[in-house]
């Protein structure tokens, strides 16, 4: 009867195997590395970059162990630090010889030093959550109500503007917290006032107030505007954040959406707190200036005289520029780009939507300068950059302002990323901040480790003397439970912090529980008088039902956890829950699979080692143990 | 070896009273510190800035906080944290701005005036957040409540779920009551380890419920205490084994799992000590007074017409 289909030990040992092959890359450590991945949007790592980077590091005469290309960037190993510092020096002069303009991230990171075939398997180790390995967490909130006061704002001038093109005398367009106030002398103005703006701004709803001589509409953004306005908002703050930690040469940053307006942003290794919170918070600006193309005059700048009032800027493709300081326009002024096609050529282009404050300026100087260029910048940091340079063909009204020549696609698009990811669309607040040194870090695996270890061992020595070769057995089920449950870890790649190793060390003292409960219902069935081969099986099958329902409650615990904590208290949360699920498997499916293995066999079973059996009976004769 | 040697069952329900006497009693003493002295809540909860710095030689404490009453902060706390070079200074909450720059502030006040200090951690915690987790951590406590209690009428009878949950919140309560006569810090992983707590010492309850179903199902002729005695002395084997193995683990987390695991692990050892109590010596009797008979475990027999009184029938 103790007796399992060869199904369930083929299942058993697939299952050992697998939690064996996944866990085995945690055993590896991690080994120095330098990565090397684009900085900018416009700049795509590829296999030219890979040989480069080779080619770099053969002729410093730098060894490296191992060199790939994966989607995040080139990743070269190293066999020691001193080497890795050496080569990131080396790349760095390589891939970024003008260090004002990093055209390239350079970034020491930790590869896993598990052989390829495990790494081809996707057998990686555990993924560590910042408190194990040190660095900056921050959740910032994005402020949407700023979002849609600043689309209120340039919505208010819009209006003005379609006013005086339709030649309706208003009293007044004012914003008055989240809604926009237009006065009117009368109501006949008013319904044509009405009509004009519903053809033109459909994301306004309008409501009408007031009599006789003071009569108004009410603008408001429809729901759903809002909604678009918000979502339109967290994506470019992601966008232009992303950009910005790019500078900062992180290896590994998180950047993720949480909730309906907040921002994580995790950046392991990052220890100066102060320059990437300055960059965090940094605005970048937009700014449209036009070229002096006088003829000689660049090159005198070049010679050196800048003539005064010009500066001398590169454009992307390289050559020399001499843009005039004076502002035309600024990216405040700028609602949207989106990248497209010319209209008539089927050129790629980047179509511009400018406010209506912004249309007007836009309208007379490009009236003013036909047949002249200007510049769009980008200015961070004091520092600006040339993004495109286009000649002015015809006068632009309307505020649709489109970009087109010399592009391909991917440049148009990469053109349209860089202008609305230029600026953050709504202003942000830390709300939450956590940085974590790398000793403390260090430390903390070391503790989390050597409590589940000493705890495993007391509790295996316990189990050994308490029920002999029952406590092997459950033993063994607990270590191929801590095999699973570490294998699956890594398998989903779910971040490891030091509340989750709290959590392994718990479910692992949680889980002996099932076995003790079957190795007590097994003894009391032998202390019953049954034979031991009805005993275990008896005392498996009726153990199971308490075992599950013992489960089950402690399941729903963990996934309350898992659904409202946060922080640490998730990281616990997930580790339990899985736990419970392995601990489960382990303690009935492959501790039942090893007794049958030992005991099953034996047709004419007499005794089994699962300590002594005490009979009250027999007892009071016998005395000892 | 067998620890457990016993002969007859114990007679626990003979005690029934003393043993709830006694809980209540360690109840109303967790209310009365909870109401008086309240909880110690961390930074997650309140809000505020928290730092971890650590120095090459024992801090001194006395300097550090001139260095930053010169600074110009105030109500500001410091103390020793683990060990004699280790501090952890604690910054209520100011306006956002100004809390978000204040672990530079802290660090350059100290260079400036107790130099040597390294950053080891910096924990900031925004007004809104805090509150959001202190509401979420109250909502996970209902709903794993709520989870166990639905799910424990469901497999076994409303009397068990009730006395079940009555039990395992006086735990609730009392872990709190400690954390609050000892002011010791309760932090989201304290709250982490009062529900998984929660969760585990409801176990022991259903152990014994099993128990008790069963032996209502199977034996004949015992009085409801009896049956009651009859399973928890054959589970009281097991309850203490198996809570004593997951004390060993906790033991080693509270040893080798430094200041970060200390009062989680603080809040399991509790929770054990006062689950394997609870469940069996305060649910047993609840579930004795709120009347549990035989006759809710057995299916009524279905009456045969002509059978004459002993139900035979041909």
């Amino acid at each position: 009867m103790n007796r399992y289909p060869l199904w369930k030990y083929i299942i058993v040992a697939v299952s050992l195997v697998l939690g064996f092959i996944y866990t085995l890359p945690n055993f590896y450590g991690e080994s120095p590395a330098v990565q090397v991945s684009s900085a900018k949007a416009t700049l795509k790592v590829d296999n030219g970059t890979l040989s480069r980077a080779e080619d770099a590091l053969k002729s410093a005469g730098i060894a490296h162990d191992g060199i790939q290309l994966d989607s995040v960037g080139v990743k070269a190993r190293f066999t020691s630090t001193d080497i890795q510092l050496k080569a990131k020096d080396v790349l760095e002069k390589t891939f970024n010889p003008d260090a004002s303009d990093p055209q390239y991230v350079i970034a020491l990171n930790l590869l896993t030093a598990s052989p390829r075939w495990l790494t081809s398997l996707n057998a990686l180790p555990m993924y560590l959550g910042l408190d194990l390995r040190g660095g900056v967490h921050f959740l910032l909130q994005v402020d949407m109500k700023g979002a849609l006061t600043k689309r209120l704002d340039s919505t208010s001038a819009d209006l003005r503007t379609v006013m005086r093109d339709k030649n309706l005398r208003h009293a007044g367009i004012n914003r008055e917290g989240e809604r926009i106030v237009i006065n009117f002398r009368d109501a006949e103005t008013r319904d044509k006032a009405r009509a004009a703006i519903g053809d033109n701004q459909p994301d306004l709803q309008l409501t009408e107030a007031g009599d006789g001589s003071d009569v108004r509409l009410i603008a408001t953004l429809k729901p759903e505007a809002q909604k678009k306005i918000g979502e339109f908002a967290l994506k470019q703050n992601i966008t232009t954040l992303h950009n910005r930690i790019n500078e900062l040469g992180v290896a590994e940053p998180v950047i993720q959406q949480q909730g309906a307006d907040r921002i994580v942003v995790q950046l392991p290794g990052v220890q100066d707190t102060a320059k990437a919170k300055d960059i965090l918070g940094r605005t970048a600006t937009l700014e449209i200036c036009m070229v002096d193309d006088a003829p000689g005059v660049l090159e005198a700048a070049l010679a050196g005289s800048v003539p005064f009032g010009t500066e001398v800027y590169t454009e992307r493709g390289g050559s020399p520029l001499l843009v005039k300081k004076q502002v035309v326009l600024t990216g405040d002024r700028l609602t949207d780009a989106q990248p497209g096609f010319d209209g008539q050529t089927n050129e790629p282009a980047v179509h511009l939507t400018l406010d209506a404050a912004g249309a007007r300026i836009f309208k007379d100087v490009t009236r003013e300068n036909v047949g002249k260029r200007m510049a769009i910048l980008l200015i961070e940091k004091g520092k600006g950059e040339v993004v495109t340079a286009p000649v002015i063909r015809t006068e632009i009204g309307g505020g649709r302002v489109q970009i087109s020549g010399r592009m391909t696609t991917t440049e148009a698009n990469d053109v349209a990323l860089l202008l609305r990811a230029g600026s953050l669309a709504a202003p942000m607040d830390i709300v939450e901040e956590r940085t974590i040194g790398p000793s403390l870090g260090a430390e903390n695996i070391e503790k989390g480790f050597n409590s589940t270890l000493w705890g495993f061992v007391a509790i295996a020595v316990f189990m050994i003397v308490y029920y002999q070769m029952f406590g092997v057995v459950s033993v063994l089920a607990l270590a191929s439970n801590l095999l699973l449950l570490v294998a699956l870890l890594s398998m989903l790649q779910a971040t490891l912090t030091l509340p989750g190793i709290a959590a392994i060390a718990l479910t692992l003292g949680m889980a002996i529980d099932a076995n003790v409960l079957i190795n007590e219902r097994v003894r009391e069935e032998l202390r019953a008088g049954m034979p031991p081969q009805a005993a275990i099986s008896e005392g498996y099958e009726r153990a199971f039902g308490t075992i599950l329902d013992s489960n089950i409650t402690t399941l729903i615990a963990g996934l309350a956890l898992l659904i409202f904590g946060s922080g640490p208290v998730r990281g616990f949360a997930v580790v339990h829950c899985l736990g419970i699920l392995t601990s489960i498997f382990s303690s009935v499916v492959v501790s039942r699979a090893l007794v049958n293995l030992i005991y099953g066999r034996q047709k004419k079973l007499a005794k089994v080692a699962i300590g002594q059996i005490w009979k009250p009976g027999v007892a009071a004769a016998g005395g000892k143990k | 070896m067998e620890f457990f040697r016993i002969k007859k069952d114990i007679p626990f329900m003979r005690h029934a009273l003393k043993f709830n006497i006694i809980s209540l009693v360690t109840f109303l003493l967790a209310v009365f510190f909870l109401a008086t002295k309240g909880l110690h809540l961390s930074v997650e909860f309140t809000g505020g800035t928290l730092i971890e710095v650590s120095y090459k030689q024992s801090a001194d404490l006395e300097k550090m906080r001139g260095a930053l009453g010169k600074a110009g902060f105030s109500d500001f706390q410091v103390q020793n944290f683990g060990s004699s070079q280790d501090v952890l200074i604690r910054l209520p909450l100011r306006d956002a701005q100004e809390s978000a720059k204040q672990g530079e502030q802290v660090m350059a006040a100290l260079n400036a005036d107790a130099p040597g200090a390294e950053l080891r951690r910096v924990e900031y915690v925004g007004p809104q957040v805090g509150k959001e987790l202190a509401e979420n951590g109250a909502m996970a406590l209902l709903v794993v409540i709520l989870g166990i209690m639905i799910y424990l009428a469901f497999r076994f009878e409303w009397r068990f779920s009730v006395s079940a949950i009555i039990a395992n919140l006086h735990d609730v309560i009392i872990i709190l009551g400690f954390f609050a006569a000892f002011q010791w810090e309760f932090s989201l992983s304290v709250l982490a380890a009062v529900l998984a707590v929660l969760g585990y010492s409801v176990n022991e309850s259903v152990v014994v419920f099993d128990r008790v179903r069963e032996t209502f199902k199977k034996v004949r002729g015992l009085t409801t205490p009896q049956v009651l005695d009859h399973a928890i002395t054959s589970t009281i084997s097991r309850t203490i084994i198996t809570h004593g193995s997951t004390q060993i683990m906790v033991l080693s987390m509270l040893i080798f799992g430094g200041e970060t695991l200390y009062y989680f692990s603080l809040a399991l050892t509790i929770g054990i000590c006062f689950g394997i109590y609870s469940s069996v010596l305060v649910a047993s009797p609840l579930v004795m007074w709120l009347g549990v008979s035989r006759e809710q475990f057995i299916k009524p027999k279905k009456v045969i017409e002509g059978a004459n009184e002993d139900g035979a029938v041909v």
